[in-house]
């Protein structure tokens, strides 16, 4: 537990040094929203509901795939060996998962104000919105943090992070989008409550299973 | 394999194609004489599901006693699991032609399958991009293991909560409509367990194969 929450500052704290990356990372985001908001070129309503979450979940998709990648791909060797001398397997994936949860979630929240200031805010029922956010930003953590690790040991592993997650996405993503659809339409939280138990079971199962099989990638 | 599965394959096959091609069937409205795809489009579903069962099986022999074998038969299970899912995806389109009036109708069981496909198209492109052999076995390990278990479930979950046109969804007539018909299930039943039988010993055969060229590339 202590080992955990020194991973998780460390963590922090690497990804405070390197403003680099998250603010790259930033900007990959709010380029994919300006291209959409240039490419759809309105602020006139004109945009319905569909198209609406089809762009959000696509952008939100691309930049969490490409933030949880880099938590394994790009990692120096020696920082493996470092790791693997002074943390358990299991303290090191549930770290990840936490931290990249996190990311996420921030990821998603300003994507979302992103949206709202240049594109629309369809939104009805924010709390099942975000409530449906929040769950597959952890769907998303759960499945790609153990992707990464896989995809780091391949050559070309940014190709083959895109391939491997993908298909593993495709369940999380249509769950939220039906959650999105409902809360765009404004109907009542209970009309959500199959999906985000749905959701809830792919999240406890993926979490389950990098807890799992990460020893395995982790001993080469 | 033994001999006398060989022998059962065959015969069962053999009886499938005669069987299913002559004798009666119930007259449905839509479905007509295509009900007959049941014989050939759904064992391949079983089969594939099946035979990346047996995949699965190797997988987890493999990540708890990492010997070369287990990984070359994980990886022939799955191919021809795949091949199995191919076929069964053509039969399906084919099928979907003449009764929904096109080859992709985006019926979410066919969505689904291609989502399975996937999975699996991208397992293989994993295991080009790795180089070392052990390696390559361990993380495709890891791989088929949690796409299988993440994913597969879903297949069957999420077309059942959408309304689907295909038969056995949505109030369609689907298996269960053929309960009472005794003489489809005593065609489908044998269907199912030859083409099994049939999928098991190509992959046991590509097995094999892949033996000889190691102790070729091994002397």
């Amino acid at each position: 537990m202590n080992n955990l929450l020194i991973l998780l500052k460390k963590e922090f704290t690497l990804e405070l040094r390197r403003k680099s990356v998250i603010s790259g990372i930033g900007l990959y985001l709010f380029s994919l929203v300006f291209i959409c908001y240039l490419t759809f070129n309105l602020r006139l309503n004109a945009i319905n509901a569909a198209t609406w979450s089809a762009l959000f979940w696509l952008v939100i998709l691309f930049s969490a795939v490409n933030t949880v990648a880099k938590s394994f791909i790009g990692e120096k060797p020696g920082a493996w060996v470092y790791l693997y001398m002074t943390a358990g397997a299991h303290e090191i994936i549930i770290s990840r998962i936490i931290y990249n949860f996190i990311l996420c979630l921030l990821l998603a929240l300003v994507g979302y104000g992103l949206f709202v200031l240049f594109i629309d805010n369809p939104v009805a029922d924010q709390g099942v919105f975000l409530a449906g956010l929040a769950l597959t930003c952890l769907g998303f953590s759960a499945s790609l943090s153990l992707i990464s690790g896989i995809a780091a040991k391949a050559r070309n592993s940014h190709v083959v992070m895109a391939v491997l997650s993908f298909p593993v996405m495709i369940g999380i993503l249509l769950m939220a989008i039906r959650i999105t659809k409902n809360a765009l339409d404004g109907l009542e939280a209970s009309a959500s409550r199959d999906e985000m138990l749905n959701l809830l079971g792919i999240n406890v199962i993926s979490g389950a299973l990098s807890y799992l099989l990460f020893p395995y990638i982790w001993r080469s | 394999m033994k001999l006398w599965m060989k022998v059962t394959a065959v015969v069962l096959l053999v009886y499938t194609h005669t069987a299913g091609l002559l004798f009666d069937v119930p007259r449905l409205p839509i479905l007509n004489e295509t009900i007959r795809a049941l014989y050939f489009h759904v064992p391949m579903w079983f089969g594939m599901i099946l035979l990346y069962g047996m995949s699965i099986y190797y997988a987890i022999r493999y990540l708890r006693n990492p010997l070369e074998e287990y990984d070359i038969r994980s990886v022939e299970f799955a191919h021809v699991g795949t091949a199995f899912g191919i076929l069964g995806m053509l039969t399906g389109m084919l099928w979907a032609r003449y009764t929904w009036g096109a080859f992709w109708h985006g019926d979410p069981k066919q969505n689904g399958a291609a989502i399975t496909l996937l999975v699996y198209l991208a397992y293989f492109v994993l295991r080009g991009s790795l180089e070392n052999q052990e390696q390559r076995a361990r993380l495709s390990a890891v791989y088929n293991l949690f796409a299988f278990a993440a994913m597969i479930p879903l297949i069957f979950i999420i077309p059942r909560m959408q309304s689907s046109m295909h038969p056995g969804s949505g109030g369609n007539p689907g298996f269960n409509a053929y309960d009472l018909d005794a003489s489809m299930r005593i065609v489908f039943y044998p269907a199912v367990a030859g083409w099994f039988l049939i999928g098991y010993w190509i992959a046991t055969l590509r097995v094999r194969v892949r033996k000889l060229l190691l102790i070729d590339t091994a002397s």
